[in-house]
Order: C-alpha cells, then structure tokens, then sequence
C-alpha cells in the first residue's frame, strides 16, 4: 500500500530508497534469515550508507563466512575484504547484530529499573530468569525492543530485521501491545495486593484459594514479588511498549513477506500479508525463494518428455557407446521432467492464487548449491533487489 | 539393537523438526500407518493450524477429539479447555460461572509464569496415555527451537514449585516422558543445511536438557536417485551439442529443457546427499534414520498421507 499520489515502487530496490526498516517476516524454513542478509548486503553495495542485519539464528557456515563468529547483541562491522573477495564493491557498510534475548532482557532491566536494588533483585528472581532465557514468547517482544534501541540511536541508514521463528508469525507484532497490557492489567493488582497487605479481598479470594492450590504459597509468593518489583518499572514499560508499536506501522517501516510456492508456506505468507494490511502495516514485498524453472511448465516439452518415456530405445539407438544404458536413462530423464513438470505447475498454480497486495513481488530461482558465502549472498540480493 | 521398530509400540510420540520440513506430514503418516497396523490413534496438533486434518481430509477438530478415519483420533491443543479439564477432574471446581476471571487470570499468570502453558499442553498428552484412551498419541509439536521448552516444563516446574498440587502432578508426567518404552521424539528434517545442523542440534539438546529419548530421526523430501554412476556418464554424452541436436531432430521437439532439468535434479540430490552424509555421522549410531522419498504429487491429502505411510511403514521394516 503507497501513499495517494506517490507512485507504487517497481522493484525492492526502489522500495528500500524510503525506508528505514525491511521486516522479514513470513513461515519458517523458507529461507527467511539468508533473504534478510542477502537484501541487506546488497543495499551496501547497490545504495550505499551504513546498513545493518539484525539477525536470530543464521546457518553457522553463513556466519563463520561473513566473518561473524561468535557476535552476539552488540553489532559488528562485517569487513569490506569479504565484499572485494567476492568480487564487489561496497559503497556503504555492512554491520550485524544477533539477538541475545537473555542479554537484551537484561539490558531492559538496567535500562528501566528505579534504583540499583530493585535491578538486583529482578535479575535474582526465579521467575525472571526463567522467563527471559526460555520463555517463547518473550523472544518476540525483545526482538522489537532491541530493533526500537537500535533505532533511535539512529547510526544506521536501512536495518534489515530477520524475525524469530515463532509458533505463530504474528506474535512478534502483537508482543509490544501485550506487553503493554500485561502491565496495565487489573490482574496485576489483584495479584500483588495480598502480599502487600493480608488484607484479601472478597472478590479476589477464591481466585487465591485456587492458585494456592494450583501453585502452591511459595510458587505464588515468587510470582507476586517478581510483579511487584517490575511495577515499578510500569511506566517505562509501557511508554516503551507503545513506541515500539508505532515504530512497526511507520512510514519508513515495511514489511517483507518471504515464503516459497510449497502448500504449508504460502497459505502462511498469504495469511500474513492479509493480516498487515488489516493491521494497515506496510506490506512491501513478497519474495517468493526456491521457483522452479519457468521451462518444467512448458507444454511442449511436457509432451516431448512423455513420448521420450515411451520411445527410450527406439531414441537411444546410436547415440552413444552403449544404447542400453542410453535407453534407461533416456527414460530416467523424461520421467524426471514429468515429476518435476507436476511441482513446478501445481506451484506456479500457488503463485496466481497468491493473495494479498504486496508493492512488490518478488521470484527467485532454485539455487543449486547452498548459499554459504557473501557471493552466494549478493547472487540471491540481485534477484531480490531487481 | 534395532530400535526402529519399536515406534508404533510407544505411547506417545512427539514429532517436532525446524518449520517447513514437514513435520505435520511425518505426524499424519506416522498416524496413518499406526491405524494401519490396528492401534488406536490420536493425533494431537499443538500449533492448532488445521493441517493434520487437512491431511486426512477431514474438517478441522477442536480439544474434543474426533475420529477423522478409521482409527484415527485428531484433536487440537487449546491449553484453556485444557486449565479447564484440569479444574474439573483434579479439583471439582464448578466449570460453569466461575471460570470465567478464574480463566483470565490464569491466562495472565500463563504469560508470566514460565511453564504453565507448556505444562498444560504435555500435561494433557501425558494424561490421554495415562488414561489409555488411546494406543498411540502422536503429537504434531511445536517447532525444534520450542520443544525443548515443551518438554522439559515438567522437570522445570518440578523445580520451581516446591508444594502443591502441580508438583504431585509433575511426578507421574515426568515418568511417563522418562520412560524410552512409552514415550519418543521422532525429529523431521530435509536434507538441507539448516534443517540438518538443527536437528543435530536438538538431538543434542534432547539429550541433555530432557528425559524424553529420541526414537528416529525422518529425513523428509530425499530426491530419487537418477543415474548410477555408468548413467551418468551416458547422459554426459547425451548432452553433447551433437548428440543432444539428433536426439532433438528424432523426438522431434527440443530436448534441452528434458535434458537440462535431469542435470538440476541430479544437482540438487548431489548437494543434498552431503547434508544427508553430516546428518548421519553428526547422530549417534542408535538414532535410526528414516528416508521418506520426495513426493511429486499434485496436492497433499489423504491419498498423500498414506504414501508417506508406507514409506515409513518401509522404513521400519514392517
């Protein structure tokens, strides 16, 4: 969706001259962290500036090739030398980050807590700790906040953010909100209430006699003073919670829906990109990775394949130092054509079916090989980049 | 020891694997092919998308499980109707009026505490096989970077909870997910880079962080092999500008695009049968792997689902 008047850009290129943040979001498997990257280092080199990646889990190979080796929350500049060993020029620089949602909680906390007291006892807590090491769903709400820090701080040009894989793709959006709410909550008090005084109210009693024994006092009593100390960060909590939020539905923010032309993906990236634009949130891009080559669908090789399965001997004879061998591959060989002619239309059938309004949408090929360098990387970036 | 055959003789099954490889088909298959072999299955898909049932044709079920062929169950996770049934066998609280807030505020307590709905979920499998309503429940789980979560909330809130009632229920959950004869993780990849290194990885983790013993590992969408190595040097010939011009002028058509799609499948099974290689010696020798061809099919459905069955089914040896 473009603003009235301004043209609809043509190519992910001309979309990122506007932005500040691409949001690489869509189902999991598809190739979504290698997109980011490749789209960020090809930024570098096709506009220059200094961009940044901010990455969750990238395949080992990929990181150990960039030269990223053990980076965690604080970003670092990836060396023009493995641009110019590729082959390219770098125009700008390229820098990455990967979330460190234990880290960034912990950051959170120092940045946000009153005194040095309060600071101390929530990084102590039981509950703390088990909530921003394995707690799922905390993973989204600290990837926004770190890309909100990151941001204001205002050293880089574009940032590419690689979303986490989530059980849902979309709770990395709501995390800010919930956040917010979690704090406001009314539960909060009734939680906290008690064990400030003994005083239990009767509207709030059978919920205790519940809990307790559910939980037990001394689970409860945990929970109770890990919410007490972090309403005293509430203000900040949800002032924060809020910017993040308006951050993710800013002009200068967009969307880029990765996916591939497989059933389980696409009905998830057409489910996404419906719900963007319901949340009116820029839906900049849909990249579609993995296509199968455009001649599986041609109908007259369809046809040609099917005669050569049935014609294998007939076709060999002579053609090589052993027609019986040349026979059965002859056979192999149309025989794969057909298979593959299947997938290539049924996906291809996916793509026309593809819903939603992207400004962009993007095809890009099957790879043969792995992409596990920046060469790989800036081959994928081109097609993307368009 | 061969281990592979013991799969449809556990309770309960967790297939879990990075998103995008094919996890809820390997959940369905292994389903399918159960029934086949007479047991009694439910199916449990913890990320409710309606997949599974999609799978077998059927409409999408709820937490009430519903027979969606013969003999298989399928229900979805909903760890509220889960609290709910919990409040009700365990502590006779009136379901109606009052679980309303009671509801909400466990929602709440949920987000925050760590654990709680992860407790539900497992809680409610490890239940069905201690009810034996079933035979085998096979649960489509949450996605490798998520289950360890899963399956180690248990041992988590054992830890955290000292008294009460969940602590006694955490007892019998952890017997059931410690014990290698009732419970398994079946881990599905594709034989590509990430999907193999994660799976390698959650092998790992499965290993160290939780009780629940890793029955197989399915590689999914391994591509046919085409040529032996004697083909292969035919079918070089064969591509030979020459050669390729009479084979085009006797098929009458051009045979290029035939030609050079059989070099890509070739290709693409080359650089994937290496990631197969790391899978194999990155695993312990007891861990069977499982193949499950690629499947050229025109849509995904029941007739799907069986054909990764007997595959499986073959895999195993039955």
């Amino acid at each position: 969706m473009t603003a009235a008047g301004a043209p609809a850009p043509k190519t992910v290129g001309h979309l990122l001259a506007a932005k500040d943040i691409v949001i690489a979001c869509g189902p999991g498997g598809v190739g979504k962290t290698t997109t980011a990257a490749a789209l960020a280092a090809t930024a570098v080199i096709e506009q220059g500036g200094r961009v940044l990646v901010l990455t969750v889990d990238p395949a080992r190979r990929l990181a150990d090739a960039l030269g990223l080796k053990g980076i965690g929350n604080d970003e670092v500049r990836i060396p023009d030398d493995v641009f110019t060993e590729a082959g390219a020029h770098p125009r700008g620089e390229l820098w990455a980050a990967m979330l460190d949602t234990k880290q960034s909680w912990d950051d959170l906390i120092r940045t946000h807590a009153p005194d040095e007291e309060t600071r101390e006892q929530i990084l102590a807590n039981p509950l703390y700790q088990n909530i921003s090491g394995r707690f799922v769903q905390s993973h989204d709400y600290i990837a926004m906040e770190r890309l909100y820090e990151i941001h204001t701080e205002g050293k880089y040009d574009l940032i590419v953010v690689d979303t986490p894989p989530t059980r849902n793709a979309l709770d990395f959006l709501d995390a800010p909100q919930r956040m917010a709410d979690f704090f406001s909550s009314r539960l909060l008090r009734w939680l906290i209430v008690p064990y400030r005084s003994r005083l239990v109210n009767l509207a709030s009693r059978p919920f205790y006699q519940v809990a307790d024994r559910i939980l037990g006092t001394q689970f409860l009593a945990d929970i109770s003073e890990f919410f007490i100390l972090f309403q005293s960060m509430y203000v900040g909590f949800v002032e924060r919670a809020e910017a993040v939020t308006r951050l993710l539905s800013d002009r200068r923010t967009t969307f880029m829906v990765v996916s591939t032309l497989e059933a389980t993906p696409v009905r998830e990236a057409e489910f996404f990109s419906a719900e963007l634009t319901k949340r009116q949130l820029n839906l900049g891009a849909i990249v579609l990775n993995k296509v199968l080559p455009e001649y599986l669908r041609d109908p007259k090789a369809d046809k040609l394949a099917l005669s050569m399965a049935a014609r294998g001997d007939e076709l060999a004879q002579g053609l090589t130092e052993d027609p019986v061998v040349a026979a059965r591959v002859i056979g192999e060989v149309a025989e794969s054509f057909i298979n593959f002619g299947v997938v290539a239309r049924r996906e291809a059938e996916q793509q026309a079916e593809l819903k939603g309004a992207p400004d962009v949408l993007v095809t890009v090929p099957f790879f043969e090989a792995d992409i596990y360098d920046m060469g790989g990387l800036l081959r994928l970036g081109a097609q993307v980049w368009g | 020891m061969s281990t592979a055959p013991d799969l449809l003789d556990l309770r309960l099954v967790f297939v879990t694997g990075k998103g995008g490889v094919g996890k809820t088909t390997v959940a369905a298959g292994l389903a399918q092919l159960a029934a086949e072999h007479g047991k009694r299955v439910l199916v449990c898909e913890v990320d409710a998308k309606g997949d599974v049932t999609s799978l077998f044709e059927a409409p999408p079920t709820d937490f009430t499980p519903r027979e969606i062929a013969p003999g298989v169950w399928s229900m979805s996770m909903d760890t509220e109707a889960s609290l709910r049934e919990y409040l009700k066998l365990h502590l006779r609280i009136p379901v109606v009026g009052r679980i309303g807030p009671l509801a909400k505020a466990f929602d709440f307590v949920a987000t925050a505490a760590p654990g709680v709905r992860e407790i539900l979920t497992v809680g409610k499998l490890c239940w069905e096989v201690r009810e034996s309503h079933y035979d085998l429940v096979v649960v489509d789980a949450a996605a490798s970077g998520h289950i360890i979560g899963q399956l180690a909330a248990p041992q988590a809130i054992n830890d955290l909870v000292k008294v009460g009632l969940i602590r006694s229920q955490t007892d019998w959950m952890l017997e059931i997910l410690s014990d290698p004869l009732q419970t398994g993780l079946v881990a599905v990849c594709t034989p590509e880079e990430m999907p193999v290194s994660e799976t390698l990885e959650l092998a790992a983790r499965v290993r160290e962080e939780t009780t629940v013993r890793m029955s197989a590992v399915v590689v999914n969408r391994v591509l046919p092999e085409l040529f032996g190595q004697r083909e292969e040097e035919i079918f070089e010939q064969l591509r030979t500008p020459d050669t390729e011009r009479v084979l085009s002028e006797r098929s009458g058509g051009n045979v290029a695009p035939v030609l050079e799609a059989a070099r890509l499948a070739v290709t693409l099974r080359r650089t994937r049968s290496t990631h197969l290689q790391r899978l194999r010696a990155g695993l312990h020798d007891d861990d069977p792997v499982l193949l499950l061809p690629y499947l050229f099919a025109r849509s995904f459905g029941a007739r799907t689902t069986r054909q990764v069955a007997h595959a499986l089914g073959e895999e195993l040896g039955l």
